[in-house]
């Protein structure tokens, strides 16, 4: 079983410690690509923290019958087979979700986030360890391409939550914040670049955020004493 | 023979040996999903295709299966295609009412911009819809239909209204109207549109005797 403080910590790694999209910088391919608008970000988040646990739970259980050498194929190997066959389900059994989903779904096999998930923490971990601690990378990762997406939506398009409608259908379309009405559109915040630089900015924030908080505790420590 | 080469051999052998069951697992699991999923996600990839269909071709034009009056019609210029592509005869009593066809207009701003076009036996537009582009979004995606009402306004044109010099967006002194910052994608929308009609107008008689073409046969006729 899982203890309450084991789960905390993995899930303070993943969602900020070792967050996969500030401080690892892993999977970064589909994070510029998709982020483009909130709704991508999260849809492409959930669908990329599904596959890492299922690929993080598959990785565990069998850790112990692969060999050293050949555990980097069989890793993908696993991961690839894993994120077919959740393709194919997703396109037989939830069509509609599949239709907004689907193109994303081969390119979580080029997100490397997975892999490396696999190798460095289920290969050497218990199963439900290793999915959890596989949510929790993938909830982060969901989290930074929101906040990613929210940015570039808003200064790109000028809303928020557009294409709402495209996941939930028809009515969920009044829920699409137009924030800056009559907006002209900046094409920069949309093209790659901007990913680029949003992501700098989200980065640069996180890091001044950790270095105040280690300075308030370097602080702290005196009056400790 | 060396033994330590002989237990680097087993080594190898064992370890490929694993690798092979890895292998064989998941293609097995593989081979399973795909057997057991293929039916029904043809099924939805059908009915897909055909709601597609029905955006551009109102339902009271045809009463026949419009997928199995599918035929392929070999590249042409004035389709914009250079192989083959798709084309579903409506009939309505047995009599052909209109075409759907599918035209590719090349000179989009970033790529080919695929269109699924219904045209009445008329020569009239009766939908247009894109399927496929790489147009910038947020500024030149407003030709899909997910994202603008622009490509409705298309419905009820043909060769003659509007006349051909008033076939163009407005920038360029014609009837469509396009918004700031992207014409080169409305622009090449509509020329598409108006040479998929061209294309109908030239191939019209051919179509309309369509009766004897292989689609036409009982076999695929059968209602279901």
């Amino acid at each position: 079983m899982i203890t309450l403080q084991e789960f905390r910590t993995l899930f303070h790694n993943g969602l900020s410690k070792q967050n996969a999209g500030l401080v690892q910088l892993l999977g970064l391919c589909p994070l510029l690509a998709i982020s483009s608008s909130i709704v991508n970000a999260l849809s492409l988040g959930l669908a990329t923290t599904l596959v890492m646990a299922s690929a993080s739970g598959a990785v565990s259980g069998v850790r112990h019958f692969i060999p050293h050498e050949i555990r980097i194929p069989v890793f993908v190997l696993l991961i690839a087979s894993l994120v077919t066959v959740i393709d194919l389900l997703m396109n037989a059994f939830v069509h509609p979700l599949y239709l907004v989903l689907g193109i994303f779904i081969p390119l979580i096999t080029t997100n490397c986030i997975v892999l490396a998930r696999a190798d460095a923490f289920a290969s050497k971990n218990r199963p439900l360890h290793s999915v959890v601690d596989a949510v929790a990378m993938g909830l982060g990762l969901t989290m930074v391409l929101v906040v990613l997406g929210g940015m570039r939506e808003l200064a790109g398009q000028g809303t928020l939550l557009s294409g709402l409608d495209l996941v939930f259908g028809e009515e969920a379309k009044r829920f699409v914040l137009h924030v800056l009405p009559d907006y002209q559109g900046f094409l920069l915040a949309i093209l790659p670049p901007g990913a680029f630089i949003a992501l700098g900015l989200l980065i640069a924030a996180h890091n001044w955020n950790n270095a105040r908080a280690e300075q308030r505790a370097r602080a702290a420590v005196p009056v400790a004493a | 023979m060396n033994p330590l080469l002989m237990a680097a051999g087993r080594n190898a052998l064992r370890t490929g040996t694993i690798l092979f069951a890895f292998a064989l697992v998941a293609t097995a699991m593989l081979a399973f999903t795909h057997n057991r999923t293929e039916p029904t996600i043809t099924r939805s990839q059908q009915a897909e295709k055909l709601a597609l269909i029905n955006q551009v071709l109102p339902a009271a034009l045809y009463d026949n299966d419009l997928l199995a009056s599918q035929r392929s019609v070999p590249p042409d210029e004035l389709l914009g295609t250079r192989q083959d592509s798709a084309l579903w005869i409506a009939r309505r009593g047995g009599r052909v009412t209109g075409v759907v066809l599918e035209a590719v207009a090349p000179d989009g701003y970033s790529g080919n911009i695929h269109l699924l076009i219904g045209i009445d036996i008329d020569g009239h537009v009766t939908g247009v819809r894109v399927t496929a582009h790489r147009e910038t979004p947020g500024l030149g995606d407003y030709i899909d239909r997910l994202k603008s009402d622009w490509i409705d306004q298309f419905v009820g044109k043909s060769l003659t209204n509007p006349e051909a010099k008033h076939w163009r967006v407005a920038k360029d002194g014609g009837q469509f109207d396009a918004r700031a910052g992207a014409t080169i994608t409305p622009r090449a929308v509509v020329k598409a549109v108006r040479a998929a009609l061209d294309y109908f107008a030239r191939h019209r008689a051919a179509l309309l005797t369509e009766k004897t073409a292989p689609d036409a046969s009982p076999v695929k006729e059968t209602p279901k």
